[in-house]
């Protein structure tokens, strides 16, 4: 007979389950992109999902010398949320040193799961947009099982617009210069591809929302915080600011706020926290858009917010009882 | 109707309430029983017979050892055959008095027939002595003295009597069933203590899977009229039964940290002791008898029962009557699954607080601890918005400054943390441990003031 302290159950959940839930969570905006990519999609997902967790299970098991440190389905999380971060035009081995920079640099040099100070997919993703900026600004036009628009290859409408301002152009001067529709970046873009996966993404987190894995308050605060900033601006002056519908829809914006802000290990643990490190990164997500000089920004801002969680632990706490 | 619950935390556990159809048996009687001298908080009771004194069942053998401690009596008739320390369920040495069983005499002035008495005495102080002279403990958990707790320090007055049926440990059944079985007399039981409260409020408050409890409940208030009484649905939520979480819910205000219930005019006591206080006052009948669950998991249905026991019944006799520990059992609890005592030692004898034999399958087995992802499932899970995930970590370096500040002494190590925790981190075995020291800590300061 076993003797053993208070509480003698356990609820069912454990992380194997809780990291399981976020990977079939990411499976709809998974399959989107397979379809709508191609076979690129599935090599780059393929490699960075084998990376990631070979080089996890590696690491822990040869350089760590501590087996237990491996966590399958966290390290596949990890695989998934980089692919989906990367260009389809990836070439592999771009992808494996993401997956190296991912598990080897940001999770496992800290110690392992649970100890990393920054969201491993986004660093990975940061390290290889500085290292190979070429690569990883190639925006692939959908070219996959879906016939969807005329394939072309160029760079992203964010960082179009963004070229076309610092050049002293307008919003519209840049996008009619391209040679893109502008109603096609605008409002189409999120009628076809982008809002298809967005509501897959969208989806995926109501899954987890209703399994209980995550809670709205971070990615509520993100997007509310970029809706309001780019209704001001674009209100103001919209030949120089883009709107509320493009910063949501663009840029990482979704899958940043609902599955890579959402990580436990690197966001504050209360609600009230939550709201505040979800507001600052939709802060600096439009600071870096608007004033910045990359087009994108979500994964910058998510970094650097990354860097005050643990301040903003220590300074919001939960209500206790019988202490107000 | 509108279902209280308390604000803070709290857990859903599956409620497994497979004994709730049992009828409560009266357990046959042993031939031995041993009567622990530890049976409720504060100072262990004194014996007042000697080896070889015939006694009866009501009679009293032993008396409180303190301000805050108890009478014990002897729960059945017979001769006292030893007088000698003996373990406890947990395996620690506690005096007992072993006694064999002669016949079933009771002592004189005991009314065991079963009328429902409902003219309430009068007199407040005789109403205390009958219940501080019955041995009368609370059941809920604590087995603090009741006489002591309805007896608030002067300038601290009553509002409200809350009555503790909320039952919230998942398994066990004894408190609905005698809600169900017993009803007339609990509701007397509070009236009696409404009445030593100085008249304050009464509700009763019974979780919302317990449905024919509340209809019984309501309906015995309505049919015997004692003014200021009514029945709350409480939501079916984790540890709603807490003392803390129940006066929030019931009376939307909370003790204040070191505070007591008094303080914000609150008293709870459990359903099982109204009726101890019935049988006590009305009955002039001590607490030899209370009610337990035998189940578990690994229980089949057929060998499920709520039984009326003699305190002092030895654990393994009980077991046997029941049809024996199923074989697959890997864990026996005394007490419910979440706060509930492990049972190291079978021979060891029941006590006033007894609820429960729980059998607990392989669900019970600890997995191995992996890291901590600070998901902020415990934090969310704690009744009393602690951070226990924090809290460990502090223990880990020794910061007992951190820990005082971060409230480590308010823990009512109900386990919702623990329960919560999807990294199998031994939390509550931790906190528990720091909160040993800082309560050390505190008591030593409050010592030298």
């Amino acid at each position: 007979m076993l003797v053993s302290p208070s509480p003698h159950l356990h609820s069912p959940a454990s992380t194997n389950s809780i990291m399981r839930d976020v990977v079939i969570a990411l499976l709809p905006a998974l399959v989107v992109m397979i379809l709508f990519y191609g076979w690129s999609a599935i090599i780059v997902t393929a490699v960075s999902c084998v990376s990631c967790v070979g080089l996890e299970y590696a690491i822990s098991r040869w350089l760590m010398h501590k087996p237990s440190l491996f966590n399958g389905w966290s390290a596949l999380v990890t695989g998934v949320l980089l692919a989906m971060n990367l260009p389809s035009t990836t070439p592999w081995w771009i992808v494996f040193i993401g997956a190296v920079v991912a598990i080897g640099v940001a999770k496992m040099s800290f110690g392992g799961l649970g100890q990393n100070l920054f969201n491993p997919a986004i660093t990975a993703r940061v390290f290889l947009l500085i290292s190979f900026p070429v690569a990883m600004t190639n925006w692939a036009m959908p070219q996959g099982f879906i016939p969807a628009v005329d394939a072309v290859s160029g760079a992203t409408p964010l960082g179009l617009i963004k070229e076309g301002l610092k050049s002293g152009q307008t919003i519209s001067e840049a996008l009619a210069a391209s040679g893109l529709d502008v109603h096609y970046v605008l409002r189409d873009l999120g009628a076809s591809g982008g809002e298809v996966s967005a509501l897959a993404l969208v989806l995926g987190f109501c899954y987890l929302l209703v399994r209980k894995v995550v809670k709205p308050w971070i990615p509520l605060s993100i997007l509310v915080t970029i809706t309001v900033i780019s209704a001001v601006f674009s209100g103001i002056d919209p030949e120089h600011f883009t709107g509320p519908n493009f910063n949501l829809m663009t840029g990482g914006v979704l899958l940043g706020a609902l599955f890579m802000a959402t990580d436990y290990v690197t966001s504050p643990v209360s609600n009230l926290g939550g709201v505040i490190y979800g507001i600052g990164i939709g802060l600096i997500v439009m600071m870096i858009r608007y004033f910045g000089s990359y087009p994108e920004g979500m994964s910058f801002a998510i970094l650097i917010m990354n860097c005050f969680v643990p301040l903003i632990n220590r300074a919001f706490h939960q209500k206790k009882y019988g202490r107000s | 109707m509108n279902k209280l619950t308390f604000s803070i935390g709290g857990i859903h556990p599956s409620d497994s309430k497979i004994s709730r159809g049992c009828k409560i048996e009266t357990l046959p009687l042993p031939p031995k029983v041993y009567v622990s001298m530890f049976q409720h908080l504060g100072a262990q009771a004194k014996p007042v017979v000697a080896v070889g004194d015939k006694v009866k069942a009501g009679q009293i053998i032993a008396e409180p050892g303190g301000f805050i401690s108890a009478y014990v009596h002897s729960p059945v008739s017979g001769t006292v055959k030893s007088i000698a320390p003996r373990k406890d369920l947990a395996g620690f040495a506690v005096m007992h008095i072993e006694i064999d069983v002669e016949g079933d005499e009771w002592a004189e002035g005991v009314d065991l027939s079963p009328e429902l008495v409902t003219n309430i005495p009068e007199d407040r102080d005789f109403i205390l002595d009958r219940i501080k002279m019955c041995g009368v403990v609370g059941l809920g958990g604590a087995t603090f003295p009741t006489h002591v707790k309805l007896n608030p320090p002067p300038g601290k007055t009553a509002e409200c009597l809350i009555l503790n049926g909320a039952e919230c440990e998942p398994f066990l059944t004894s408190d609905f069933r005698i809600l169900l079985e017993r009803t007339d007399e609990i509701v007397v039981g509070a009236a009696i203590m409404q009445k030593v409260l100085g008249g304050c409020r009464c509700v009763i408050g019974i979780e919302e899977n317990k449905p024919e409890a509340i209809e019984a409940v309501s309906a015995s208030v309505a049919r015997l009229g004692f003014p200021g009484m009514s029945v709350a649905t409480l939501k079916k939520r984790y540890p709603q039964g807490g003392e803390k979480q129940l006066i929030d819910a019931v009376m939307h205000r909370q003790v204040k940290s070191g505070g007591l219930p008094i303080d914000v005019g609150a008293v709870v006591q459990n359903v099982a002791t109204s009726l101890a206080v019935y049988e006590a006052v009305q009955k002039n009948k001590p607490l030899v008898t209370n009610t337990m669950t035998f189940t578990g998991n690994v229980v089949p249905p057929e060998r499920q029962h709520n039984y009326l026991f003699r305190i002092g019944t030895p654990l393994s006799f009980i077991a046997e009557q029941a049809g024996g520990i199923p074989e697959n059992a890997v864990k026996l609890v005394s007490g419910g699954p979440m706060m509930g005592k492990a049972i190291a030692n079978l021979e060891a004898t029941t006590v006033k607080g007894s609820s429960s034999i729980l059998c607990l399958g392989d669900e019970t087995r600890r997995h191995p601890e992996t890291a901590c992802i600070r998901c902020g499932r415990c934090a969310d899970a704690c009744p009393m918005g602690l951070e226990p995930f924090f809290l460990k970590k502090l223990y880990g370096v020794g910061d007992t400054d951190a820990l005082e500040r971060n409230a480590v002494q308010d823990c009512i190590e109900c386990g919702c943390c623990q329960y919560s925790c999807p990294a199998y981190v031994p939390l509550l075995d931790n906190i528990r441990m720091a909160k040993a020291q800082v309560m050390g800590i505190i008591r030593a300061r409050n010592a030298k003031k």
